[in-house]
C-alpha cells in the first residue's frame, strides 16, 4: 500500500532532497514550506505520514501539529530538524510527533522510518533515546504516577541499544525477543514522553543543556 | 567597536525620522556643555533664545544655572554625527575669548555689588569653591581621549562616573572642594538658627527639584541604560558576525573546492559539530573540562583525520579527573581503531554516566575479526585498552563478530561521594 507523505519544511532544497529520495512505494501529496501552508495544506490532502521540520518562521512544527491534530488524528508526524537542541525535540515530541530524526538522515533510514511511523510505531534516533534516558535518569522522590514518570528496567534496556546505535532489529536479536516487541517498548517510551507529569522535563534538560 | 555601535545607534535615529529630537547634548552647537543647542533641537526653538533663557533665569536666584548643570550631568551626548556630512562647529571659545567672558561677568559683578544687589563674600567664595570642586569632579578628558583638558568636550559625567573613568583622586579632590564651601558657608552663617534654616532650604530646594525633575530624571537614567544595553547588543551581534566569518563562511568555500562527496561531507560535518558547540554555549575556556565536551571534541577529531562519521551520544555528565581521562583515552584509542580499521563510515559512540560508574560503548558496523586471528598490531590495540582501564580500577571487553561489527565496552567504576 502506498503511505502518502506530506512534506513540511521552509527551505525549498530540503524539500526536493526529499522528493528524490523517497521509494515509488511513498507518494508525496503535497509539500509546504510554512505553518499556513501547512495547515492548508494538510486539511486538502490527508496524507498519513507528515514530515516535519521543528524550526519554521511563525511557530514551527509545534504550531502545525497544534492546529491540525484535532481534526486529522490520523496523521502521524516525523519531526525533522538540524538541531537537536532539547527543548525543540521535547517539544515536539509531546505535541504529538511519534519521532524523531535529524536531517542528516541516510536516504534508506528515512525510507524506514517514514514506514514505522505509519505502521504506528515510534522513531527513536540515537540522540533522542540518549536524551529520554537522561531525563528519565534524575531519581525522583515520590512519582506522581510511576507508570507514566518512569521507566521500566526492559525500556532503560532497549533505549540503551538504540543509544548506541543498534537497529530495532539488532535490539531484538541481543535481547532475544521480536521486532514487534521492541516496537512496542518504544511506543511505551514515547506515550511516557508525552504524558508523564514531569512538566519541568524541558526546563531541566535545557538547564543542563542536553544535547 | 564603539565606532560600529555608534553607526547603528545613528542609523535607527534616521530611520525613526521622529520630528521631535531626543533630548540630548548636543555636539554640533554647543558654547560650554551643548545643554542649550540641545534643548533647542530638542523643542525646535533656537538656541540663542534658549541661552538667553538661561541668562534671565540665572539671573533668578539662579535657577537657570541649576538647571544648565542638571541638564549638563544627566542628559546624555550626542552620538557622534555622521563624518560625510561635516558639522556645524561653532568655533571654540579661545583663550582671549575666555578672559574676554571672564572680565565681562567680574564687571557684572561689581556693578551689582556697588548698587547694593549681592550677596556678599560669605556666599561668593563657598559658591567658588563649589564650582571648582564641581569642574574637577566632573570634567573628564574628551571623548577622543585627547589628554589636553578641553572645556567643550565634557562627556555625560553621570555616565563617566558609572563607568569609573572618573578617577578616585578627583572624586576625593572635589568632594573636599564641594565639603569645604558648604563648611566655610555654615562657618559665615553666625548663628544656629541660620544654619539650620540654610539646612531646611537646601532640603526644601532638593526636594522641590525631586518633585519637578525626579521622573525626567528617572526617565533619562533609563535611556541610558538603554543606550548601553544597545551597545552591548550590537557588540554581540559583530562578535556573532565574525564567528560566522571565521568558521562558517570559510567551510562554505572550501565545501565549493571539495573534490569528493567524502571530503565535503567530512568539512560540513566538522562545522556541524563546532557550530552546534558554539551555539549551545559551551564556551572555550570551560570546554574539556568536562566528559561530554572531552568526548566531542574526541569525534570531532577523529571525524576530520579519518573522514568518518562519529554519532556521539552521552547521558548524564562528570567533571573530568584522571580516571574518567583515561576513560576518554581509552574511547578515543577505541573510536579511532574502528576509524581506521573497521571499513566502516560509521562509529556510534554511547557514554553512560550512572551513580556507581561510567560505561562506555564504542561500536562500528565494519568487517569485525575473530579476536584469536587477529593481526599483532591491531591486538596490541585491544590489550592497551583493556591495560589502561584496568590501571584505573576499571575493565573492557571486546565483542566482534567477522562481517557484522565491533563493540568495545569500558566500565569504569565511581568513587561514591
Amino acid at each position: 500500500m502506498t503511505v502518502r507523505v506530506f512534506v513540511v519544511d521552509d527551505h525549498e532544497l530540503f524539500r526536493s532532497g526529499v522528493r528524490s529520495e523517497l521509494h515509488d512505494d511513498l507518494e508525496i501529496v503535497g509539500d509546504a514550506g510554512d505553518v499556513a501552508a501547512a495547515v492548508e495544506g494538510i486539511r486538502a490532502t490527508t496524507p498519513d505520514v507528515v514530515l516535519l521540520d521543528v524550526h519554521m518562521p511563525n511557530g514551527g512544527g509545534r504550531a502545525v501539529i497544534d492546529a491540525v491534530r484535532a481534526e486529522r488524528p490520523e496523521a502521524r508526524f516525523l519531526a525533522l530538524s538540524v538541531s537537536d537542541a532539547a527543548e525543540d525535540v521535547i517539544g515536539v515530541i509531546r505535541a504529538g510527533a511519534r519521532g524523531y530524526v535529524t536531517k542528516s538522515i541516510s536516504a534508506e533510514e528515512l525510507n524506514a522510518a517514514v514506514r514505522r511511523i505509519h505502521d504506528g510505531d515510534a522513531v527513536f534516533s540515537p540522540r533522542l533515546a540518549g536524551f529520554v534516558l537522561d531525563t528519565f535518569a534524575a531519581e525522583i522522590a515520590q512519582p506522581a504516577d510511576p507508570e507514566l514518570d518512569l521507566l521500566t528496567a526492559r525500556e532503560r534496556e532497549v533505549l540503551r541499544y538504540i543509544a548506541r546505535g543498534y537497529a530495532y532489529k539488532e535490539v531484538a536479536h541481543e535481547l532475544g525477543i521480536s521486532v514487534k516487541t521492541v516496537e512496542s517498548h518504544v511506543s511505551a517510551v514515547l506515550r511516557k514522553l508525552q504524558l508523564s507529569s514531569r512538566y519541568e522535563l524541558t526546563r531541566w534538560a535545557s538547564d543542563r543543556r542536553l544535547v | 567597536m564603539g565606532a560600529m555601535a555608534t553607526a547603528r545607534m545613528e542609523s535607527e535615529r534616521t530611520d525613526e525620522g521622529a520630528p521631535r529630537a531626543r533630548l540630548q547634548r548636543s555636539r554640533r552647537n554647543r558654547m560650554l556643555g551643548g545643554v542649550a543647542g540641545g534643548i533647542g533641537d530638542h523643542l525646535g526653538v533656537d538656541s540663542v533664545t534658549v541661552r538667553l533663557a538661561f541668562v534671565v533665569l540665572s539671573l533668578a536666584a539662579g535657577f537657570g544655572l541649576v538647571v544648565y548643570l542638571l541638564v549638563w550631568v544627566l542628559a546624555p551626548l550626542e552620538a557622534a554625527s555622521d563624518p560625510v556630512q561635516p558639522p556645524r562647529q561653532l568655533p571654540r571659545p579661545r583663550a582671549r575669548t575666555v578672559l574676554g567672558a571672564v572680565l565681562v561677568v567680574v564687571g557684572v559683578i561689581v556693578l551689582l555689588w556697588t548698587f547694593g544687589f549681592w550677596f556678599g563674600a560669605g556666599l561668593a567664595w563657598p559658591a567658588v569653591l563649589a564650582a571648582i570642586g564641581f569642574a574637577v569632579l566632573w570634567a573628564r578628558d574628551s571623548d577622543e581621549r585627547r589628554v589636553r583638558w578641553d572645556l567643550a568636550s565634557f562627556g555625560t559625567p553621570l555616565e563617566a562616573v558609572l563607568s569609573g573613568r572618573v578617577s578616585l583622586p578627583r572624586i576625593l579632590m572635589g568632594g573636599v572642594l564641594i565639603l569645604g564651601g558648604m563648611a566655610i558657608l555654615l562657618a559665615a552663617t553666625t548663628s544656629f538658627e541660620a544654619a539650620t534654616s540654610v539646612v531646611v532650604a537646601i532640603i526644601v530646594t532638593v526636594g522641590g527639584l525631586l518633585l519637578l525633575a525626579g521622573p525626567w530624571m528617572w526617565n533619562m537614567a533609563r535611556e541610558l541604560m538603554d543606550e548601553r544595553s544597545s551597545r552591548i547588543r550590537s557588540e554581540e551581534r559583530a562578535e556573532m558576525a565574525a564567528h560566522l566569518h571565521d568558521s562558517v563562511l570559510q567551510t562554505l568555500a572550501l565545501i565549493q573546492r571539495a573534490k569528493e562527496q567524502r571530503e565535503m561531507a567530512t568539512l560540513a560535518r566538522t562545522q556541524e559539530r563546532e557550530l552546534r558547540a558554539w551555539l549551545y554555549g559551551r564556551a572555550p575556556s570551560v570546554r574539556g573540562s568536562r566528559l561530554r565536551d572531552a568526548i566531542d571534541a574526541m569525534a570531532g577529531r577523529i571525524e576530520r583525520r579519518h573522514q568518518v562519521r562519529v554519532e556521539t551520544v552521552v547521558v548524564g555528565d562528570v567533571e573530568l579527573d584522571e580516571h574518567v581521562r583515561a576513560l576518554v583515552s581509552a574511547c578515543t584509542e577505541a573510536t579511532l581503531n574502528a576509524a581506521k580499521h573497521s571499513g566502516t563510515l560509521e562509529v556510534s559512540v554511547y557514554l553512560e554516566v550512572e551513580a556507581d560508574a561510567i560505561t562506555a560503548f564504542v561500536r562500528d558496523q565494519g568487517h569485525g575479526f575473530d579476536l584469536d586471528e587477529v593481526p599483532v598490531d591491531r591486538r596490541g590495540i585491544v590489550e592497551s585498552i583493556v591495560a589502561r582501564m584496568e590501571r584505573h580500577g576499571g575493565s573492557a571487553e571486546v565483542h566482534s563478530t567477522p562481517k557484522a561489527g565491533t563493540e568495545i565496552t569500558l566500565r569504569l567504576p565511581r568513587a561514591r561521594a
